[in-house]
C-alpha cells in the first residue's frame, strides 16, 4: 500500500485555480520531488499536505487512511486536523525557527507540549524530559550541530539554521517529511551543506517530498519527480523519465534553463 | 511667617500622601489596563464582525475624546443623570472613578500597540507551530508572546512614562493626588499660604519616579536582547 494518495486535488485563490486535479502517489521509504517554475502551484501542493491551505476538493490518504476529504471537511475538528497534520513534517524556505529559543529548545518545544497532555506526565515528569532531551540531542548530532545546541538562531548560518528546522520536524517522527525550497534562501556554499543532510535522510530511507529548483540534487536524490506547469501535474515518472526523456515541449524548455 | 527649614518637614509630609495617591493611581490603571488592553485587542481581531465594529467605534471615541472630559462624565453622570451617585462621596469613591477612567483609557492605547505588535510577528512563526501540531493558545504563549512584548516594549514604555504624568488630570475630580497636595500651598493649608515651591517640589517627585521607571523598562529591554 501506498504511504500516500493524493486524489484529484484542485485549489482556488479567489477565482483563481492553482491546483487543477491533482493526482500522484508515493510509496514509503522513497522521495519524490516536485519542480517547476515559480507560481507553478509546487510551493500550495505541498502547503495542502499540511493542512496550511485546504484544498477546495479532492482527498488525502496516508497509509491508507484519509486524512483529508474535502467532502467532510466542514465537519473536521481543529484537533482532527492537528492530529493529521502530524502525519507530516515541513521544513520551509525561510526556517522560521523560533527565535527566542536555543537550538535544542527549538527541536524539543513542540514535543514538551505534547508531553505535558499525557496523563502520566506529572508522575514522570523528569524521565520523559530526559527523554525528549536525548532524542534531540541525538537528532542535532545527526545534522552535524553538536557544537551548536545551545546558540539562538541570531548566531548561526542559514544553513545551520535549516540544519535545526530539519532536526524541529524529525523530532515529531512524521511519516513523511516535506522540503519547500529548503535551499532557496542559501548561498551556494551553504546550500551544500542542507542537501547533505537531505541526501543522508534519504540514505536512511525517510520518505520524504522536496519541493526545489536544485535540478542535478533532484535527479540524483529522487524514485519520483512530479513537473508542475501552472497548476496541472505536467510529467511524474522517474528522475530518468522526466529529466531524460521528458513526454511534453513544455518539460524540454523548463528543463532547457538549467543547461 | 515660618521659615523655610520649617515649612519643609510640613510639605513634604503632604506631598508625600499625595504621592502614595498617585502611585496608587497609577499602578492600579496598570495592572487593569494591561490585560483589558490584551483583550481589546484579541476583539479587534475578531471573526465577528460586531464585536471588531463596535470595539473600533469604542476605541476611536476614548482615544478622540481629552482623557479630562472621561473623567469628569465617569465621576458626574451617575450622580447626576440617573441620580444614584455610584462612586460615592469621598476620597475611596473618587479614586474608583478615577481608576475606572484610566483603566479603559489607557486600555484603548495599549490595546492598539499590542494589535501593532501581534500583526508584525512574521505568519511563518504560527505557520511553524501549526505545522508542529502547536494549538493557537500555545502558539501564543509559547511561540509568539515573548516576540511581541521584545517588539512592543518602547511604545509600552512611552505610555507608562505618560500615565505617570496623566495621573494628575485626576486633580479635576479633587482626587487628592500631588499636584493637590502641592497647590494646597498656594492657596493657604497647614499655616503655610502663597508658596509656589511645593509645585516645583512634586515636579522632582514625577521626575525621579520616571527616572526609575526609565531604568527599570531599559533593564528589561536589555534583558530581551538575548534573542532577535
Amino acid at each position: 500500500m501506498s504511504i500516500l494518495e493524493v486524489e484529484h486535488i484542485s485549489k482556488y485563490f479567489g477565482k483563481t485555480e492553482v491546483l487543477k486535479d491533482i493526482c500522484f502517489t508515493l510509496e514509503e521509504n522513497q522521495v519524490l520531488s516536485i519542480i517547476g517554475s515559480s507560481g507553478s502551484g509546487k510551493t500550495t501542493l505541498l502547503r495542502c499536505l499540511n493542512f496550511l491551505e485546504r484544498p477546495d476538493s479532492g482527498l488525502i490518504r496516508v497509509a491508507g487512511n484519509v486524512v483529508y476529504d474535502s467532502d467532510m471537511m466542514k465537519n473536521m475538528s481543529e484537533s482532527v486536523i492537528r492530529k493529521n497534520r502530524l502525519h507530516f513534517g515541513l521544513v520551509f524556505q525561510s526556517f522560521n525557527l523560533f527565535p527566542q529559543y536555543t537550538a535544542i529548545e527549538n527541536v524539543m518545544l513542540a514535543r514538551q507540549l505534547q508531553a505535558k497532555k499525557e496523563p502520566d506526565y506529572k508522575k514522570n515528569k523528569a524521565a520523559i524530559n530526559e527523554g525528549i532531551r536525548k532524542e534531540a540531542e541525538d537528532l542535532l548530532n545527526r545534522m552535524g550541530l553538536s557544537e551548536r545546541m545551545n546558540n539562538y538562531p541570531h548566531q548561526l548560518s542559514g544553513g545551520q539554521c535549516q540544519r535545526v528546522a530539519i532536526a524541529r520536524a524529525l523530532a515529531l517522527k512524521p511519516d513523511i517529511l516535506c522540503f519547500d525550497e529548503p535551499t532557496s534562501a542559501l548561498d551556494p556554499e551553504l546550500t551544500g551543506e542542507v542537501l547533505k543532510v537531505i541526501k543522508g535522510l534519504a540514505e536512511q530511507k525517510m520518505t520524504m517530498i522536496i519541493v526545489t529548483h536544485e535540478m542535478s540534487f533532484a535527479r540524483d536524490v529522487s524514485d519520483q519527480v512530479i513537473f508542475m506547469d501552472d497548476g496541472y501535474v505536467l510529467e511524474y515518472g522517474t528522475p530518468d523519465e522526466v529529466f531524460g526523456n521528458p513526454k511534453m515541449e513544455r518539460t524540454r524548455q523548463f528543463l532547457g534553463n538549467y543547461n | 511667617m515660618e521659615t523655610f527649614m520649617e515649612q519643609l518637614p510640613i510639605v513634604v509630609d503632604s506631598l508625600n500622601v499625595g504621592f502614595l495617591q498617585t502611585l496608587k493611581l497609577f499602578f492600579v490603571t496598570l495592572i487593569g489596563a494591561l490585560p483589558l488592553g490584551l483583550i481589546i485587542s484579541f476583539g479587534t481581531r475578531s471573526k465577528i464582525a460586531p464585536i471588531r465594529i463596535i470595539l473600533k467605534l469604542f476605541i476611536w471615541v476614548i482615544r478622540g475624546t481629552p482623557l479630562m472630559i472621561q473623567l469628569l462624565i465617569i465621576y458626574y453622570f451617575p450622580g447626576l443623570v440617573w441620580k444614584n451617585p455610584i462612586w460615592g462621596g469621598g476620597e475611596i469613591g473618587r479614586f474608583t472613578a478615577a481608576s475606572v477612567a484610566f483603566i479603559i483609557n489607557y486600555a484603548c492605547y495599549f490595546s492598539e500597540i499590542f494589535r501593532g505588535g501581534i500583526i508584525s510577528i512574521p505568519v511563518g512563526q504560527d505557520e511553524a507551530g501549526l505545522v508542529l501540531g502547536m494549538t493557537g493558545r500555545q502558539i501564543f504563549f509559547k511561540v509568539k508572546l515573548l516576540q511581541m512584548i521584545k517588539r512592543i516594549l518602547p511604545p509600552i514604555s512611552n505610555e507608562i512614562l505618560t500615565l505617570v504624568k496623566d495621573t494628575s488630570l485626576a486633580r479635576i475630580i479633587a482626587l487628592q493626588e500631588i499636584i493637590w497636595a502641592g497647590q494646597a500651598f498656594m492657596k493657604g493649608s497647614q499655616g503655610i499660604s502663597g508658596a509656589i515651591w511645593p509645585l516645583f517640589f512634586t515636579a522632582v517627585y514625577y521626575l525621579v519616579c520616571n527616572g526609575l521607571l526609565t531604568l527599570l523598562l531599559g533593564g528589561i529591554e536589555k534583558k530581551l536582547e538575548y534573542f532577535r
